[in-house]
């Protein structure tokens, strides 16, 4: 699965523009979210998954991040890109149920992701396979209550071949997360469980490149993000969790994703 | 049904790619199939909704999947993740549901499960299996374990008459034959009528026939069914699920959609949750004429 290519600084600022174009180009929000966890979905795809390696991407709302990655690792083509929300793709604003290999399931209804993730962890076990699942959440997620199912039976199973990241950004769809409903310090209450809790920055690629390496264990890692990272004037903004781009503000984007 | 069931999935445990999920039901009941599988029998707790997404990751992963626990808890807690997760990518988990019906009459409301065949019919490519007697349940195991679809398995009690003996497992069974109405019975309710119009005189009797999978497709309704109808015989539906999306409305969609019509319609079903008081599944069957008297009324064969 893996591309074999390092991820770069200038890896993710190209993967940054072709997401916000195939955003822009479908008229299609949920760019603030998507942002945030761009970086992580990159180190996986170009380093950390191997072929007998599973994602499931339970934050189904950060979709084109996933496209995204897989474009860049080489998965997915330009021309598969074009076809982002448009009537008869396959690349529909959450994740299709079947179609392109690496999507295993169609997620967007938070909070079935986890226990996704777990099952294929589980099942790999019991084929003996030496893979591994990565599964990349959302912090509001963590207000669903099955998402503490999962975790309960990750845990309970000892699912040592289970990687959860956690794309703290700290909004949700209608406010901060401490605001909705705080579940702080979320990571005090994962460590309660037996599980490997770690928290790094979430666009320092060597962080996330050290925390997806194989650790024979359960693990957790809390990646302290910022919502729309890379474009300043959608940084730990709420109106980055729904809304488009206009044409203005996307030149602008654009711009500041070429100066760097 | 919850022995047979367990002897029958006791059978199948030599597979090594089986594996078993309770929600931690199957206390005094499920002990021989655990013994048998080991580590692949897993009580996944008090989390339903997580073990249904389990299982369906388990499935896609090639695992002979199977998810327990009684009926209401099976389809209707989970219902998302038996949509979204096992449905919509067509992976051929079993979920089995125990007590279907009014099988935990006096357990409660909460505990009743009369809607369930209906609601996971709605879902694309769902088959659902409700036997009718115990000595169904091997051959039944067998064929949900050999699905390639998503699929319910309903089970609930069904002893056949005293010194009767039921025949063998077929989605389609008659078991009592007459001359009077056409009886479609859907599950083990099929059992207990059968005492009922043996005492009939074979004039007035009706042909009783025992429905065991869902859904209704045209094909496979008997040839005797459709010729009964067609010459003019009434029909009766009875089914221990409410009526909408029950297998009335989807035999009666199945016959109108071929231009064939039927003479006269009865059908007996669920009346509700909102009963004022609670019973057994026999008193719950009464309250909702689905027991032989009612049948019999129903009929004007009383």
């Amino acid at each position: 699965m893996k591309s074999g290519a390092n991820v770069s600084a200038q890896t993710v600022l190209e993967a940054r523009r072709r997401l916000l174009r195939m955003h822009h180009e479908a008229g299609v929000g949920h760019i603030g979210g998507n942002l945030s966890s761009l970086d992580a979905l990159l180190v996986a795809f170009h380093e950390a998954l191997g072929p007998a390696d599973r994602f499931v991407l339970s934050k189904g709302h950060s979709a084109g991040a996933l496209y995204t990655a897989l474009w860049s690792a080489g998965r997915l083509s330009d021309d598969d890109l074009r076809t982002f929300h448009q009537d008869a793709t396959l690349l529909a604003g959450h994740p299709p149920a079947r179609g392109i290999a690496d999507i295993l399931f169609a997620t967007g209804s938070l909070g079935h992701g986890l226990s996704l993730a777990a099952g294929t962890a589980l099942g790999l076990r019991a084929r003996q396979s030496p893979g591994r699942v990565l599964c990349l959440t959302s912090d509001g997620e963590w207000q669903e209550g099955s998402t503490w199912e999962a975790f309960i039976f990750a845990c309970h199973q000892r699912l040592d071949n289970l990687t959860i990241l956690v794309d703290h950004n700290g909004l949700q769809g209608f406010g901060s997360t401490a605001e909705v409903a705080s579940m702080a310090p979320l990571w005090d209450k994962l460590r309660g469980f037996d599980a490997e809790v770690s928290v790094i920055d979430g666009h320092d690629l060597d962080a996330i490149r050290a925390a997806l390496a194989p650790s024979g264990r359960l693990r957790v890692v809390a990646m302290q993000t910022v919502k729309g990272k890379g474009v300043s004037f959608l940084e730990g903004r709420m109106d980055s969790h729904y809304l488009p781009l206009s044409a203005p503000q996307y030149e602008r984007a654009l711009q500041e994703l070429s100066a760097r | 049904m919850r022995k047979q069931f367990c002897d029958a999935m006791v059978a199948r445990a030599a597979r090594p790619d089986l594996m078993f999920l309770t929600g931690d039901l199957g206390f005094m009941a499920l002990e021989p199939l655990q013994a048998a599988l080991g580590s692949r029998f897993i009580n996944a707790g008090v989390a339903e909704q997580n073990m249904v997404s389990v299982a369906a990751a388990l499935a896609r992963e090639g695992l002979e999947t199977w998810a327990y626990s009684i009926a209401p808890f099976i389809y209707a807690r989970p219902f998302e993740q038996i949509r979204n997760d096992v449905s919509f990518h067509g992976l051929p988990v079993k979920l089995v549901g125990n007590g279907g019906g009014y099988g935990y009459g006096v357990m409660g409301p909460t505990h009743h499960a009369i809607e369930d065949y209906g609601t996971l019919l709605a879902l694309p490519g769902m088959a659902v299996y409700v036997p009718v007697f115990d000595e169904d349940l091997a051959a039944v195991v067998d064929r949900v374990g050999n699905e390639q679809r998503p699929s319910y398995l309903r089970i609930g009690r069904g002893e056949p008459p005293k010194g009767w003996t039921p025949p063998a497992y077929a989605p389609w069974r008659r078991l009592v034959q007459g001359r009077g109405a056409v009886v479609i019975a859907v599950g083990p309710l099929a059992g207990t009528y059968v005492a009922a119009l043996q005492a009939l005189d074979e004039s007035r009797r009706p042909d009783l026939w025992a429905l065991a999978e869902l859904p209704v497709a045209l094909p496979s309704v008997p040839a005797d069914i459709l010729s009964a109808l067609a010459g003019g015989r009434r029909l009766c539906i009875a089914e221990e699920h409410v009526a909408q999306g029950g297998v009335a409305s989807q035999l009666l969609l199945a016959l109108a959609g071929a231009g064939l019509g039927v003479a006269g319609l009865t059908h007996l079903h669920a009346r509700a949750h909102h009963y004022e008081r609670y019973g057994s599944q026999a008193w719950l069957r009464r309250q909702s004429g689905l027991d032989p008297d009612g049948l019999l009324a129903a009929l004007d064969l009383a």
